[in-house]
């Protein structure tokens, strides 16, 4: 229980840092981001309308005497009321609008192609490290290319290779637009049309990411099997496929749960990039718009929202880390 | 095999904290040792070693020649000397005088681009801009990972709790979303402040793994010796502790210029890299702001992501040599296997041989 409690200390903390990194960002920056935003708005024929005002002042802060204790705190209350402010790209859309249309793509495509690509690369590395010493070893090397390549040219790649000149796949988009004119809808043909658009980004995850995790896990295996008690389950005579899975693997894929968080960082980071080469309507998009427009309302709502949602999937695998490895809950 | 239990042997109760030592041993062997024979120094005789000054730690990173090691330097150096000499045989990669997007020819070894610039000068020039800020927020990282890995390990208690609990928020929020966010607000970005930012960021991961080798290393038997000698803090760290985690820390480095150089290209691409510098990145924007995807211009947009990536590989493939020096588990396993296997096979050609049988 102690191990719970901990964790969720820590999210809380954690959340609150994320937060307060969010609010004081704009007003750290050197120059008027607030000034840069009005003039922004006004220029694309914009009027400050006082909701429009208000979401100013919720982002920058308002002018006046009013305290960064003050700011800080009414900032906290529009968030509890769910208040990111509007947007000025897609005025008068507002931001949390717009990020409930994006997360799901993101949080569908990034966290399904990272299920995949874990799997798979501790299932391959474990493989990998129960066959060292052989042939194996030498295809290992292999997969630090595959880990040193970057997300959004391997996307260029299969993008030129799969859809320019083959054509087999479709470029951009996550869904046959034209097929579907009244938007995403509930249907086979629809799913389909989802996953046939989605193929080519979740390869590129898979196959930028699956490279870690299998050299991870590999060697986390080879240095497992060398431990005394996998040698003493093999003198015991233990059936081989046992002392594999449940001697070897399960031991030595902890270290790949606890260090998850670490390595979806890099899936989210190479993924924001990625979602710009398949124009993929995710949050990565979305983040890529407001910079673009320098629409700083949008762009603090979603790196918040980017955030929540690595903060989420952190504590989600902290959860499962708990149930898979007794010592934490026994000894928090 | 001989040879690699004693090393074993050696080397398992240190196994997680101080190779550095043993692995210089077999580093010295001369490379036409009979393998089996046991070089030079007895057991015995490492414990008398006094504390391993820096030099044999550095000395350390080149152990035995392994494929993998030859085959990453020589990347890592190749490609080094490429962006570094190849710009004083190639045009200027601001020039503009030539034809627009010309394909690939004797005269421009990759083409040019939208703007008349040859883009293999470009792709040669704009590798100093990658590797730079790789450089520069490398060790930025690394002296922050020290800062709070090592010293965390080390103090211990409130230190370590508060040193730890900062490490852990910034290990998962996500840092590249953070680095647009800033950049955005950013109007002009020198080289220097993108390499700045990265490296801001990219330490978390480094200092959680150098946390529990200094956390391991504190209660060995010299550093309490120098800790009872009344040696201070910083001397310990500095002295004792940080030599014996250098292979350690040469990883994390590499590691994090990897990260760097790919966050940049990222950044670039994104058009929020560096303002007016050419490197691997902006290089894949433009390319993929005129449709050279589309156009199939492959020599625009394929060689900048594909040095990126073997720069990349070159330094993970020396990652992956330092990870056997830290863990010789992971050179033992594996060795072992293959000479268990081995030996049967000649035991099995033995059984067949009807001449060495009668020999037997």
């Amino acid at each position: 229980m102690r191990y719970y409690v901990r964790r969720i200390t820590f999210y809380v903390i954690t959340l609150w840092a994320a937060v307060s990194l969010n609010f004081l960002i704009p007003k750290l920056m050197p120059g008027d981001p607030k000034q840069i935003f009005i003039d922004k708005f006004l220029r694309k024929g914009g009027e400050l309308t006082p909701q429009m005002q208000n979401s100013i002042d919720l982002l920058f802060g308002a002018d006046g005497d009013a305290g960064l204790w003050d700011q800080y705190v009414s900032y906290w209350g529009r968030l509890f009321s769910g208040d990111l402010g509007i947007s000025i790209t897609y005025y008068p859309q507002p931001v949390t609008e717009l990020i409930g249309q994006a997360l799901p793509w993101t949080v569908g495509l990034v966290g399904l192609a990272t299920i995949i690509s874990f799997a798979l690369g501790v299932g391959l590395g474990a493989w990998a490290g129960w066959k060292r010493g052989t042939w194996v070893d030498s295809i290992i090397p292999a997969s630090t290319l595959l880990q040193a390549v970057p997300y959004f040219w391997l996307a260029l790649i299969l993008v030129s290779v799969f859809s320019v000149s083959t054509g087999w796949f479709p470029r951009i988009g996550s869904y046959d637009i034209f097929g579907f004119d009244n938007g995403p809808e509930w249907s086979w043909a629809f799913v389909g049309s989802v996953i046939y658009h989605g193929f080519l980004p979740a390869l590129t995850i898979v196959l930028s990411s699956v490279g870690g995790w299998l050299l991870g896990m590999r060697n986390m295996m080879v240095s497992t099997l060398s431990e005394d008690y996998v040698t003493t389950a093999e003198a015991k005579g233990l059936r081989r496929m046992r002392v594999a899975l449940t001697y070897a693997t399960r031991n030595a894929a902890l270290p790949s749960f606890a260090g998850f968080g670490v390595a979806l960082g890099f899936v989210v980071a190479g993924s924001v990039v990625m979602e710009q080469v398949f124009s993929y309507p995710g949050l990565g998009k979305l983040l890529f718009n407001a910079v673009q427009a320098s629409d700083f309302a949008l762009m603090q709502g979603t790196f918040l929202v980017i955030t929540l949602a690595v903060l989420a999937a952190n504590f989600l695998m902290d959860l499962i880390y708990g149930f898979i490895d007794p010592r934490t809950r026994n000894h928090g | 095999m001989a040879d690699d239990t004693r090393e074993a042997e050696l080397v398992t109760p240190a196994a997680d904290a101080a190779p550095a030592a043993t692995v210089v041993v077999d580093g010295i062997a001369p490379p036409d040792t009979t393998p089996g024979v046991v070089p030079d120094v007895p057991p015995g005789q490492d414990q008398g070693v006094p504390p391993v000054p820096a030099r044999r730690g550095l000395r350390a990173l080149l152990p035995r020649r392994s494929g993998k090691l030859t085959a990453g330097i020589v990347l890592v150096v190749a490609i080094l000397l490429f962006t570094f000499v190849a710009p004083f045989f190639t045009q200027d990669p601001r020039s503009t005088a030539n034809e627009r997007f010309l394909p690939p020819s004797a005269e421009h070894l990759l083409g040019t681009n939208h703007i008349g610039n040859d883009i293999f000068a470009q792709v040669a020039y704009g590798g100093q801009g990658s590797l730079m800020v790789g450089l520069v927020a490398g060790a930025i990282a690394l002296v922050l990972s020290i800062v709070f890995g090592i010293v965390a390990g080390y103090r211990g208690r409130f230190t370590d709790e508060a040193l730890s609990l900062v490490t852990n928020i910034m290990l998962v929020i996500p840092g590249l979303p953070l680095i647009i966010v800033i950049s955005a607000y950013l109007q002009t970005r020198s080289l220097l402040v993108v390499a700045v930012i990265l490296g801001l960021t990219a330490w978390p991961g480094a200092a959680i793994v150098l946390r529990m080798q200094a956390k391991s290393l504190r209660s060995r038997d010299y550093v309490s010796a120098a800790r009872v000698a009344g040696e201070r803090t910083p001397r310990i760290i500095l002295v004792e502790i940080f030599p014996n985690l250098l292979p350690l820390l040469t990883a994390q480095f590499l590691g994090a210029v990897l990260l760097a150089i790919l966050a940049e290209a990222g950044l670039s691409f994104l058009g929020l890299g560096p303002s007016g510098s050419i490197t691997w990145g902006t290089i894949l924007n433009q390319a993929s702001a005129n449709n050279a995807l589309s156009l199939g211009l492959w020599w625009w947009f394929v060689p900048p992501g594909l040095l990126i990536a073997l720069f990349g590989c070159g330094l993970a493939l020396v990652n992956f040599s330092l990870d056997e020096i830290i863990n010789p588990r992971l050179r033992l396993g594996p060795a072992a296997v293959k000479s268990v296997r081995k030996a049967r096979k000649a035991g099995v050609g033995a059984g067949d041989d009807p001449k060495e049988t009668v020999a037997a």
